[in-house]
């Protein structure tokens, strides 16, 4: 199917399945119990699930394949959100042509900045792609102003030409759609006690994530990405084989440089406004972290890592000390007051310190991330299951 | 005019003569061994040959075609394959995909940009991979990783993807070192069974004598960065100049 050998297609049926009933998924707790704020099943986050999900599939291509550790990425990322908003201000609210722009503008500036940083290897290019990286963030903050609209951000106002729609968004505050499909528009199902929320937006950014997974496949498989694979391993032998990597890595840093664009349009695309924090080096950082929780170099892996970065960013931060007392309440006073103040440094604004224990532990632990724990999960329950049935068929004669 | 002349060629590292004016010529077809003690050149010289080193003076040529100022995969792809003292193999990846990335390199050239092909896709090239692991007698290795087999085989299989290129001409750097005797049998009957069935070129760099005089038909003997003697090897053996160099002068 689609050019996919039997496994790959089942993995990708798996996704397409998962990503089309994440309303469902994400939901498991009724609107009024007390659960409630475990479900991610709200526009917003979903849409943060898969456009992060974009990001580090194509940061996996360049860091999973080849083994480069860029700290830039983010830099693409913003590109990309600045030339949607520009289209948005330009030209016309449908996100098509602002989704091709932010594409191309940051293949453009992966092409340069790779080609640069790529004259080295190893922490030195990891140093390089983070001094660009910088240093785009504080041009989008001081010089480049005009372009940027520095600390404020770029937004989209009532006097923007939209030369293609100009006529159909004067007199109230444009929105962002795809051929008149307003990506804000959600649909709300009630059943029982559950509200389900199927947002446009979030359909229209998994699609782009679907299409960018299969990709991603396709070169995973491909002659390419045996040999960014053998750049991982021996650069010394791939270039004594013939081979010369330097094009391969560029090749390698521009495509995951045009999905961090393409995710970047289309953030914008779900709001339609950029700013130059989206550019910064934690930003970078944080798309290294999402590829090696859920497994550098896998392919579920990266998808894995962010939705599980982004759950932890919007659901544990939300937990304040109210939350806490209300779930210890049962408790005698003093161990309530007790239990609220341990748990409190983890929770809420504290969330940073369980993601790090919990990165801490993986990356110990789990040197293969996410994927490689369901790998061995995976293992044991078969290796049981194997051992069990062949124990009933050997005790079969005997009886 | 043999297929690989060497010209006048010297290197200086600061205040030490690496390689002082040394010519060499090989001949199309032959096993031709360098030998010579420790710091004699020997690995300055190969490296001169394959883009690593830039001889200070004089020429490297290939069939006619200079190799000075050619980077590494350059040289690969005029037909010149490298085989390392310590075996360089892609650890990381299996036995037949080792095999099939030089078998890619020959049909593709130095880049190619195929995203899209799957790897299975790609019947000839699978068969190509197939048909070298069976020459080296590795096809049932074929899906281990490449970093847990033993010295002997990642030589083996080191020697299998340079052949997968059909390469003009074989450079061998010390291709027994730090082996088991039996291991390095394996290897000079390798190279035997290489050079009868397909009659490769081959330089080889050798510190064992038992490796060099059973293979080579010539044996280019360098002492201090210069060639002091170039024969067969019967009369290498008993040549006092070489006896000099491994041994010091009778005094």
């Amino acid at each position: 199917m689609l050019k996919l050998d039997k496994k790959d297609a089942v993995t990708f049926l798996f996704v397409v399945a998962i990503t089309l009933l994440a309303p469902f998924i994400m939901n498991p707790f009724p609107t009024e119990s007390g659960l409630a704020q475990f479900n991610a099943g709200y526009p917003d986050l979903m849409q943060r699930f898969v456009i992060f999900g974009i990001f580090a599939i194509g940061y996996n291509i360049l860091f999973g394949l080849t083994g480069y550790l860029s700290f830039g990425h983010a830099a693409f990322l913003g590109m990309g959100s600045y030339a949607a908003v520009w289209m948005f201000k330009l030209l016309t609210m449908n996100v098509i042509p602002a989704l091709i722009l932010s594409i191309i503008v940051a293949g453009l500036f992966s092409l340069l900045i790779g080609f640069i940083s790529l004259r080295r290897s190893g922490i030195y290019f990891s140093i390089l792609t983070l001094a660009f990286a910088e240093m785009s963030f504080r041009l989008a903050y001081s010089v480049l102003t005009p372009l940027t609209n520095g600390e404020t951000g770029l937004q989209i106002t009532l006097k923007d030409p939209r030369v293609l729609d100009a006529i159909n968004t004067t007199g109230h505050q444009p929105v962002t759609s795809l051929f008149g499909l307003e990506m804000r528009n959600t649909a709300t199902l009630d059943i029982a006690g559950w509200a389900f929320q199927f947002n446009v937006g979030y359909y229209v950014s998994a699609v782009f994530m679907l299409i960018a997974f299969y990709i991603s496949m396709r070169i995973f498989r491909s002659p390419f990405g045996l040999m960014l694979r053998a750049i991982k391993t021996n650069q010394t032998r791939l270039n004594y084989t013939g081979l010369n990597s330097r094009p391969y890595t560029l090749a390698a840093f521009v495509i995951s440089g045009m999905y961090a664009g393409l995710a970047g349009g289309l953030l914008a695309s779900m709001d339609p406004l950029a700013g130059a924090e989206r550019m910064q080096w934690t930003a970078s950082g944080e798309v290294v972290l999402m590829t090696i929780l859920g497994g550098a170099g896998t392919l579920l892996g990266p998808v894995l890592g962010a939705g599980f970065i982004k759950y932890f960013e919007n659901i544990f931060s939300k937990i304040n000390d109210n939350i806490l007392h209300s779930w210890f309440s049962f408790m005698p006073e003093s161990l309530e007051t007790f239990f609220t103040t341990i748990i409190h440094p983890f929770v809420g604004k504290g969330w940073h310190l369980t993601l790090g224990l919990m990165f801490m532990l993986i990356v110990t632990f789990l040197p293969g991330g996410l994927v490689d724990g369901g790998t061995r999960i995976w293992n044991r329950i078969r290796k049981n299951k194997k051992s069990s049935s062949s124990a009933a068929s050997s005790t079969e004669p005997v009886e | 005019m043999g297929i690989f002349e060497v010209k006048n060629v010297s290197k200086r590292f600061g205040g030490l003569q690496a390689l002082d004016n040394v010519n060499l010529s090989i001949e199309e077809g032959t096993i031709h061994a360098i030998i010579g003690p420790n710091g004699a050149g020997k690995s300055t010289l190969l490296n001169c040959f394959v883009g690593k080193l830039m001889p200070d003076t004089g020429t490297v040529e290939f069939m006619g075609k200079s190799l000075l100022g050619k980077k590494p995969h350059q040289i690969n792809q005029m037909g010149v394959s490298r085989v390392f003292q310590t075996p360089e193999i892609f650890s990381d990846l299996s036995v037949f995909e080792n095999v099939l990335i030089p078998c890619f390199a020959k049909r593709d050239g130095s880049f190619e940009l195929n995203a899209f092909g799957s790897v299975k896709g790609q019947k000839d090239m699978i068969e190509k991979a197939e048909q070298m692991l069976i020459d080296v007698d590795m096809i049932d290795k074929r899906n281990d990783m490449a970093s847990a087999m033993s010295r002997g085989d990642k030589r083996r299989l080191e020697m299998a993807m340079c052949l997968a290129q059909d390469p003009k001409l074989l450079l061998l750097d010390e291709p027994t070192a730090g082996m088991a005797r039996a291991d390095t049998n394996n290897t000079i009957d390798l190279l035997k069974e290489i050079q009868e069935a397909r009659g490769i070129t081959m330089a080889i760099i050798e510190h064992d004598m038992h490796v060099v005089f059973s293979l080579a038909e010539k044996i280019t003997v360098l002492a201090q960065g210069t060639p002091i003697v170039e024969d067969v090897p019967e009369n290498i053996k008993g040549h006092p100049k070489v006896q000099e160099a491994y041994l010091g002068t009778a005094n």
